[in-house]
């Protein structure tokens, strides 16, 4: 049984039709990465996947771990392993880093059987794990995201990612706003997750990221439907040729 | 004028009953205090909408039903009944039922020296010099007519005193219960807090309901708040009645040179409900904080109202007050600021921020300021919003329940109140209240909870 599989997924917003079909097969431990220009729909894949509600869905089926995604709230997605790192985390001002986080991890524990872990318990997990992100610890009492520059929040997003364990990570264009050192300790910290448990979809639009995360397959989203797929060199091709051939490819199909 | 739509003849009638009792016949300044507050309240009757102070707010309910005095009230909470009320780590506690004091569920203990904690009965009655020194002296009745009536009907209520210089570290809390009867009640407590020269207190005012719910009921209580000069006053006011609950609450603070208070009110509670908080900055260079939070659900009609008078110069004030409103509930947030002629160098900042949660909450937000004098710095903002979608996503994207997640966002904002307060037994007592209110908001407020 595959980890996703997404069947004809059709989604709209806002009267639009966004996704218009998109057919995707991702099996445990593979890392695959969603390229495309500006506009084909890759945020909102990720956002849909995630179970925005603001997205209509209008077509199509999605099975996580064999499990009717498009059913699911938002929190019981994370509870059966979804994690998405966001393109532009929000800030929330009066909620504590480590608390948010505890409250989250306790949340999936709770979902799956386990133990509530208590302050004692968590912070020492927590700090051991910021360091190797190369986070100031001083970020655990601050509000989640507040003030923090464009690679802490991204670093934010891989930290929770660190510490809720998902089975299916969704990383939106995480390396978008970064310079490349921070990429780097961010690559490192997305390659750390990787395993035969764990699968991943790297969306991105730039194929830099992919030097340092290097994908089992690459697939090409062009308006709201995957036009082509292939290996790592696919993504060295697009770097060099660029969209409009595939583009005018999938427009003349 | 008192119109003909008002129930006012069994005021005349209790007032006339009142003014037989001891107190005011061994003491012609009360009697004087009693007879203008009763007189003035007779030209004017309740306030109508058409009184700008009350343009937001019907008042109709409390103008048409006849309160009555209670004569005695019977069914009293045990001691052991009110220990989930007690504030830990409060200095003293003094227990009112229905405005009148009860030393069996009070504690008063050993205080530091220079501090005198009472009832106003028994203040009046052992050193009435000190009292009459201030009580009525700063309560406007000409302006408001509930401020008027509850002059009238001064019986009972608190009577704080802080001598120079002195400090006490713990809160005094004030708890004041009504009683449910079988016809509609009113009491009127009326508070006197004067702290001295350098002196500094925190003061918890807590308004309850305990036992079966009976008739209407309306508790009109004021207090005065004499800041002397480099005091430093944190003073709480808590409305935590139930659902059919009338209070009329005021604040009147008289502040000398470098006073600094802090006025904190919790709205919580209640039907109908109005705090005013109206604190004259009289000495050079005092402060003054206006924290406020209301949370409302249901019908509740919750009034926060003040009026800032800045009388003297090099003074600054801030007025912060977040709502938070789901259901039908109505909030109103009426900030008036004056700056008196002489007033240079003045600097006043009024933010009202607003939480809807449903399409019938409302709430009206006015600002107020009248400026007369050329040099000074005042800044007004109000915003209306509800829970941010983004971070309500966010939150549950991590797999957090929207319910805990909606807490948490409520949390956060109620939170900005809580961090203008001083860390310590009334934070943390205020804190636990609000926290208890808002998981049942959080819970209700979802949308799927919505009936169409």
């Amino acid at each position: 049984m595959s980890l996703l599989e997404i069947k004809n997924l059709r989604a709209k917003v806002d009267g639009n039709e966004i996704l218009k079909g998109v057919n995707l097969t991702l099996n445990a431990g593979e890392v695959h990465s969603i390229m495309g220009p500006n506009g084909s729909g890759k945020s909102t894949l990720a956002q849909v996947l995630a179970r925005r509600e603001t997205y209509e869905i209008t077509g199509g089926e999605v099975l996580l771990n064999g499990k009717d995604l498009l059913a699911m709230k938002p929190e019981e997605a994370a509870c059966e392993g979804l994690f998405l790192a966001f393109q532009y985390p929000v800030e929330i001002p009066g909620v504590s880093n480590a608390y948010f986080l505890r409250s989250a991890l306790n949340a999936i524990r709770k979902y799956r059987g386990l133990e509530e872990m208590d302050a004692m318990d968590f912070l020492p997990k927590l700090r051991e794990k910021m360091k190797l992100l190369e986070m100031d610890e001083k970020f655990l009492n601050r509000s989640v995201n507040e003030s923090f520059s464009g690679g802490e929040k991204k670093r934010n997003e891989i930290l929770q990612m660190e510490i809720l364990e998902p089975r299916l990570a969704i990383l939106d264009e995480t390396d978008s706003g970064l310079d490349i050192d921070a990429l780097k300790i961010v690559a490192k910290g997305v390659n750390s997750m990787r395993g035969p448990e764990r699968s991943m979809l790297v969306v991105t639009h730039y194929q830099r990221l992919l030097d340092y995360i290097v994908p089992d397959k690459v697939h090409v989203l062009v308006d709201g439907r995957i036009v082509r797929s292939g290996g790592p060199e696919l993504a060295l091709q697009l770097e060099d040729k660029g969209y409009a051939t595939i583009e005018s490819a999938a427009g003349a199909a | 004028m008192a119109t003909a739509t008002q129930a006012l003849q069994h005021y005349l009638e209790g007032f006339t009953s009142l003014e037989k009792t001891a107190p005011s016949r061994q003491h012609p300044w009360l009697r004087k205090l009693r007879e203008d507050g009763f007189a003035r309240f007779a030209e004017t009757g309740f306030p109508t909408s058409r009184d700008e102070d009350w343009r937001f707010t019907n008042l109709s309910a409390i103008a048409q039903t006849p309160f009555r005095l209670v004569r005695e009230s019977h069914h009293l909470p045990s001691q052991s009944d009110l220990a989930p009320y007690h504030v830990a780590g409060a200095a003293c506690r003094l227990v009112f039922v229905d405005g009148r004091f009860v030393p069996e569920l009070s504690s008063v203990g050993i205080l530091p020296g220079g501090v005198t904690v009472s009832s106003l009965a028994n203040a009046i009655a052992q050193h009435p010099a000190a009292v009459s020194a201030h009580l009525g002296r700063y309560l406007n009745i000409q302006r408001d007519p509930f401020s008027a009536l509850n002059t009238a009907f001064i019986e009972d209520g608190a009577y704080v005193h802080i001598s120079k210089s002195v400090i006490l570290e713990g809160p005094v809390h004030l708890l004041f219960i009504s009683l449910g009867h079988d016809t509609p009640s009113v009491s009127h407590p009326r508070n006197l807090i004067v702290a001295e020269e350098n002196s500094q207190a925190t003061v918890v005012e807590d308004y309850i309901s305990f036992g079966k719910t009976g008739d209407k009921a309306l508790c009109n209580t004021a207090t005065e708040l004499v800041a002397g000069d480099r005091s430093v006053i944190s003073h709480y006011m808590i409305e935590r009645e139930h659902g059919q609950a009338f209070n009329v609450s005021t604040l009147r603070i008289q502040q000398g040179r470098s006073a600094d208070v802090s006025s904190h009110s919790v709205l919580i509670g209640g039907a109908l409900v109005r705090n005013n908080v109206h604190p004259v900055l009289a000495g050079e260079g005092s402060e003054c904080l206006i924290n406020g939070l209301f949370i409302g659900n249901g019908r509740q009609h919750l009034d926060n109202y003040m009026l800032v008078e800045h009388a003297s110069p090099h003074c600054g004030s801030r007025q912060f007050y977040n709502g938070i409103l789901d259901g039908h509930a109505h909030g109103v947030f009426h900030g008036r600021i004056i700056v008196h002629k002489d007033a240079q160098k003045t600097d006043a900042k009024q933010t009202n921020r607003n939480l809807l949660l449903s399409d019938t909450a409302q709430i009206d937000t006015k600002p107020q300021l009248e400026i007369y004098a050329d040099d000074v710095k005042c800044t007004h903002g109000a915003t209306i919003g509800q829970i941010e979608e983004n971070a309500l996503f966010y939150l549950r994207s991590r797999g957090i329940d929207e319910t805990s997640a909606r807490r948490l966002l409520l949390g956060a904002f109620a939170g900005e109140c809580f961090d203008r307060m001083k860390e310590g037994p009334a934070r943390k007592h205020v804190e636990n209240l609000v926290r208890e209110d808002l998981r049942r908001i959080a819970y209700s407020s979802r949308p799927e909870e919505r009936v169409a």
